[in-house]
């Protein structure tokens, strides 16, 4: 790869500058975000911090810290059970389901851990109206009424014009569309919504924004800034839920996942009625790269932000990836999960009978399992399947 | 006589309202029995109109169906959920939710009282979710509602009662059955309740979250009796604050 020149740090752009077609919209959240995040030193917190953040009523960011540092560790069975309490008390035994649809692979960026990356060599893709239908339809008929799409990050690849009529087909199948696409200005946002899509989804990777530019060597997604205000302007442009990540392994995972958290609350406290969802993604090995792993996010860990998550944002809705294995997300569902991917294909097109898929995958998943065999798990588990808890108004 | 409360045009005897959105659908039917419930709440959001386990199909017939509009921010979106429930066969009834924060699930007195409005004259039977409010309520009545449903606390708290005084001067003031509606989290508060005056309580996370959910249906049926029967018995006095003093300081008047 020695041809790529934003392997030499001075090819690089300010990752903290906007490019000219970016919108900038007046907020301080970021930068809140931010300063709480640096503020946070983990090492601090004591075990009687983490026990009173166990025993408050509603938890403040200050208690949402102690639950994600070491010292929340040895009470990790207690956070599971308060967790089950309040995802009981929320959603009562109801487990979301839903399933990713990729349409494209093409990206324009140069992320280092991305299958996608556009110096990865992996056959790229982009379904036509036709197959999108065909695929909505294969999908359709496993009974779900809940779909994420996503693309890979190119606006030349796919416009946001391919992405809206990509809704309209889908309103025709589904009742839920969610977005998992490149960040956008929020008349775009506007626009998809007004195509039938009202959830956006939008990873952050890694708040800290040193760590990112090393990352994130090219292309829009390099953007820090642009791209942690996207869920506002989102929100702005009329959507009714946006979805937070951090990528948990890139970077410190107590800090990223303290930065996550604490980002929703803030959206959530400035504009109310908007619907909150966490995802929780750990890193996962790649075509062509099979060594990158979530380093010191182990199973435990990754529990323990879940957790946290949880009990700070007792009403939000939480993911469960297909990155983990089938019996991890069976028992974080059983906790305090309430949102489960099913009939996953994480490659180009691919659902149609008799046809492969067309692009190659993001990532490798961990758990293949059909729409019917989570279905099938979840009541076995006394929980309920639920394939749409929404309107479109 | 049989003791029945009117919503509209319709009269039940039942005063236990049951939710069905957080449980096993194959336990709602048992739950009904169980709690011996004639109205069963239903999020429109949730009757799904897909083949998998369609929510509408596991309600017992002769049961009233009371949609309501979950989901709704504001009172337009209210309107437009109530009229697609009247559109797939629900039914006039409809208990108005309109929620625009996502944290705490408080209704929008103002939202609602609109909504209230609209649907009203649209001959639904309207039954407003609220903040207990005297003003809100009196709007809300005055558009046609045809009950108040008032929170008893912030919705799946299980905390109970922690707007009892409020709920009080509805009922002391508001012609119309007030039907004390989230928060209720155990058989004695919906009891309290009820010895309040309430007309009817309606309960879903409380039964949702029991170990045994058709037991705990029935615990609720029969707090919820027991308060109606106290109410109608006239409780005898309680003193608020301290005993009735033995030298009684009106006692110097001589005639």
């Amino acid at each position: 790869m020695a041809e790529i020149k934003e392997l030499d740090p001075k090819n690089r752009i300010d990752h903290m500058k906007y490019l000219p077609d970016m919108e900038v919209i007046d907020s301080d959240i970021d930068k809140r975000v931010v300063e709480a995040m640096n503020a946070y030193d983990y090492t601090q917190f004591t075990a009687q911090d983490v026990m009173a953040a166990l025993n408050a009523d509603t938890l403040s960011p200050r208690d949402f810290q102690a639950l994600l540092s070491p010292a929340a560790e040895p009470f990790l069975e207690q956070m599971a059970q308060r967790a089950q309490q309040e995802t009981r008390k929320h959603f009562g035994n109801s487990v979301m389901m839903f399933t990713p649809v990729y349409i494209a692979n093409y990206c324009e960026n140069f992320c280092v851990y991305c299958g996608f990356n556009c110096h990865n060599k992996i056959r790229r893709a982009k379904l036509s109206y036709e197959e999108i239908e065909k695929e909505f339809q294969a999908v359709a008929k496993t009974g779900l009424q809940e779909v994420l799409l996503l693309t890979g990050e190119s606006r030349k690849g796919s416009d946001v014009k391919y992405i809206g009529e990509a809704c309209k087909i889908a309103r025709k199948y589904f009742k839920v569309i969610g977005l998992e696409v490149y960040p956008m200005n929020s008349d775009e946002y506007a626009y998809l919504h007004e195509c039938g899509a009202d959830y956006v989804t939008v990873f952050q990777e890694t708040y800290d924004s040193d760590k990112y530019e090393t990352l994130h060597l090219a292309g829009h997604k390099r953007i820090w800034p642009y791209r942690v205000n996207a869920q506002e302007r989102a929100i702005r442009g009329g959507m009714r839920g946006v979805g937070f990540a951090a990528l948990l392994g890139l970077s410190d995972f107590r800090k990223d996942g303290f930065a996550t958290g604490y980002h929703a609350y803030l959206l959530q406290q400035k504009y109310p009625h908007s619907e909150i969802a966490i995802s929780c993604p750990r890193l996962r090995p790649i075509i062509n790269n099979d060594k990158i792993n979530p380093k010191d996010v182990h199973e435990r860990q990754l529990l323990q932000v879940i957790c946290a998550y949880r009990l700070f944002l007792p009403f939000a809705s939480i993911t469960i990836s297909t990155r983990e294995s089938s019996e991890f997300r069976k028992h974080v569902i059983a906790i305090c999960a309430t949102k489960i991917s099913a009939g996953v294909s994480v490659g180009i097109g691919g659902r149609t009978e008799g046809e492969e898929s067309k692009g190659d995958a993001q990532f490798e998943i961990n758990d293949s399992a059909s729409v019917d065999e989570v279905y099938n798990t979840i009541t076995e588990m006394g929980m309920q399947p639920v394939m749409s808890d929404y309107i479109y108004v | 006589m049989a003791d029945t409360f009117k919503l509209g045009n319709h009269e039940f005897t039942s005063r236990f309202i049951l939710g069905s959105g957080k449980y096993s659908l194959d336990l709602i039917k048992a739950a009904v029995e169980h709690a011996g419930a004639q109205i069963i709440t239903l999020a429109l959001r949730r009757a799904a109109t897909g083949n998998i386990a369609n929510i509408l199909d596991y309600i017992p017939k002769g049961v009233t169906l009371l949609p309501n509009t979950s989901g709704a921010r504001n009172a337009e979106e209210a309107v437009r959920i109530a009229r697609l429930a009247r559109e797939v066969g629900c039914g006039d009834f409809i208990k108005i939710e309109c929620i625009r924060d996502s944290k705490y699930l408080l209704p929008d007195n103002y939202e609602t009282a609109k909504a209230t409005e609209a649907l009203a004259k649209e001959g639904f039977v309207v039954m407003p979710y609220m903040y207990p409010d005297l003003n809100a309520a009196r709007d809300m009545a005055n558009a046609g509602a045809a009950c108040i449903m008032p929170l008893g606390a912030p919705i799946g708290t299980n905390k109970g009662l922690a707007t009892k005084e409020f709920i009080k001067i509805l009922i002391d003031e508001i012609d119309l059955p007030i039907i004390v509606d989230a928060g209720i989290g155990r058989p004695s508060q919906a009891c309290e309740a009820m010895e309040m005056g309430a007309a009817a309580v309606m309960a879903n996370t409380a039964i949702a979250t029991a170990g045994d959910i058709p037991q705990m249906a029935e615990a609720m049926k029969l707090a919820i009796e027991a308060g109606r029967a106290a109410y109608l018995a006239g409780p005898g006095r309680v003193l608020d604050k301290g005993a009735a003093a033995s030298s009684p300081l009106t006692g110097f008047l001589a005639d």
